[in-house]
């Protein structure tokens, strides 16, 4: 099989290929999983068993993991729900307030660039007699907290913005919206799997009432996640969505994933000690690459706001080059592309279309997610292989020639294809 | 996705890169596809006018490697050959000889296309009839 060639020298210490897409998963910490072993061997016990030892012992290390999560969202352990993972939060948060606050209302307002686990779950609620708001994003990706407040209604039962976005990794206004929610008596859910570990999140402080979390963005396993309900000022009631043993005070039965919520508690205390130093490292990588990218290629821009966004996260548009032939180019680094080529409906990333971006600019867009593990000579591997593709492809592009010679490509009619 | 060996091939030493002066009437030039699309290919050709012959075919291409490496190839296979010879050339003899998925048909389809355009501008700057098939690009 052949490579793609380069002409860009691996460094010292690099080892091939980087993995820098750390918004789609992250690797498991070492210190997570030595946590997790015993739970997949001596200690296996059900944690519902109460009449053993075996069980105690499992029923404890998830009391423990329970508030590790707790502490690291401000919450109290027995506000905590545990789950598969993110998208069943999504799930059990929207459709068990919608079925549960029917009576007082059919109305959720959420936004355009929410993942799929809350669009899609939104969606259902439709055909089934709700009435749903998608807001809109301005430019920099933050919702208008204007355009929220004219959307609440008397029928608004729920508001679900989610903290941090996976692709533009755009933090949104959660506290202020969360407050406006209280001051409506409207529920407030956020989907704050990008955020949690990443960002300081205090469900008192941020006024969040229902908030989704996932053990595999934050280091930890895949396959468990978890649901903060607010337990008081006001207590949240969710209606379960999976019946069974009545498990997770009834909202959501089903034995517990042990190991899992061992590990997924080990990794929120290590995010609770190492956020602070851990954001300043990764802050520092990413503008890092940012500088090196745009102080040697033209047509660079950065997609979402810059100053409300992830330490670890930078989507940028190399304008004029197709993502897909970029991420071939770099094939020994893992990352992301919005572009369509991507995905099998051919359709660019709805999340930077709403932006306002082009298609073309968003078929252009990289995701890159940095975080724990990576180091400064694999930024600079990384930066120094984009700007090496990106010129070679740049000279096989007509766009950016047709640029480069003054001509303006918006005024081109271009066949619809 | 795993990219065939010739697809890569084309990617890293793309053929016939650059452009031919759009002025001259031995040129013909194909600008197909859209930014919005993800795929814009621009294929050009110098005509002999005596022999109505391709000399030159240079390209250049914005998508993704599949894009690159079918407006490559077609830009190989047309260098040589007769406008008459150019237009048998066909997506799908692209696609085989760069074994593209079905995903990818579509960067093909634009390579057949890319040709057709530049022949069909090089014979209506020389006031050669439009055959049939080459007037039905519209796509």
């Amino acid at each position: 099989m052949s490579t793609v060639t380069s002409n860009v020298e691996v460094p010292a210490g690099v080892k091939l290929p980087i993995y820098m897409d750390n918004h789609a998963t992250s690797p498991l910490d070492p210190r997570v999983l030595e946590a997790m072993m015993p739970y997949f061997t001596d200690k296996f016990g059900n944690a519902a068993s109460r009449n053993h030892s075996f069980g105690w012992e499992a029923e404890q290390a998830v009391e423990t993991a329970r508030e590790q999560i707790a502490k690291l969202i401000g919450a109290t352990a027995k506000e905590i729900i545990f789950t598969s993972g993110a998208t069943e939060s999504d799930n059990l948060a929207i459709k068990g307030i919608a079925e549960m606050y029917r009576e007082r209302g059919n109305h959720i307002i959420t936004q355009v660039t929410e993942h799929k686990a809350v669009l899609d779950t939104c969606k259902r609620l439709e055909k089934h007699g709700y009435r749903v708001t998608y807001l809109p994003v301005k430019a920099d990706g933050l919702i208008d907290l204007e355009d929220l407040k004219r959307a609440m209604d008397d029928k608004t039962i729920l508001v679900s913005i989610m903290a941090a976005n996976n692709e533009i990794g755009v933090l949104q206004p959660i506290r202020e919206i969360g407050k406006l929610c209280h001051e409506k008596g409207v529920i407030f859910h956020t989907d704050a799997v990008q955020a949690v570990g990443k960002v300081p999140i205090n469900v008192q402080t941020d006024n969040i009432d229902v908030l989704s979390l996932s053990g595999h963005k934050i280091y930890g396993p895949k396959g468990v996640g978890a649901l903060y309900v607010r337990r008081r000022n006001p207590r949240v009631q969710i209606a379960a969505q999976i019946d069974g043993g009545g498990h997770e005070r009834g909202m959501r039965s089903g034995t517990l994933n042990v190991p899992g919520i061992v590990g997924l508690g080990k990794a929120c205390a290590i995010a609770m000690e190492e956020m602070d130093s851990e954001a300043a490292y990764l802050r520092g990588l990413r503008d890092r690459l940012k500088a090196k990218l745009e102080s040697e290629l033209d047509y660079v821009h950065v997609n979402g706001s810059w100053e409300h966004r992830l330490p670890g996260n930078l989507n940028m548009s190399f304008v004029y080059v197709e993502g897909e032939s970029l991420l071939m180019g770099i094939n020994d680094v893992a990352v992301s592309s919005g572009s369509a080529c991507t995905s099998a409906t051919l359709e660019p990333s709805y999340v930077l279309k709403a932006l306002g971006l082009g298609d073309d600019v968003a078929h252009s867009s990289i995701r890159f997610g940095l975080g724990r593990f990576n180091t400064q000579a694999e930024v600079d591997y990384v930066a120094a292989k984009v700007i090496d593709i990106v010129k070679h492809l740049r000279q096989l592009s007509p766009l950016y020639e047709m640029v480069q010679d003054g001509i303006d490509l918006t005024k081109i009619q271009w066949a619809a294809h | 996705m795993a990219y065939s060996d010739k697809v890569i091939d084309h990617y890293n030493n793309p053929r016939n890169v650059g452009q031919l002066d759009k002025s001259s009437t031995e040129v013909g030039t194909g600008l197909v596809g859209a930014p919005e699309c993800g795929d814009v290919m621009r294929l050009q050709i110098r005509v002999n006018p005596e022999t109505q012959v391709i000399e030159e075919a240079k390209f250049k291409t914005f998508g993704c490697g599949s894009a690159i490496a079918s407006s490559s190839l077609a830009t190989e296979w047309i260098k040589g050959r007769s406008v008459d010879d150019a237009l048998a050339i066909k997506n799908t003899d692209i696609v085989k000889e760069l074994s593209l998925p079905p995903v990818k048909i579509h960067c093909s389809v634009l390579a057949e296309d890319a040709i057709r355009a530049a022949i069909g501008d090089w014979k209506k700057k020389n006031g050669v009839a439009e055959t049939a098939d080459a007037a039905a690009v519209a796509h």
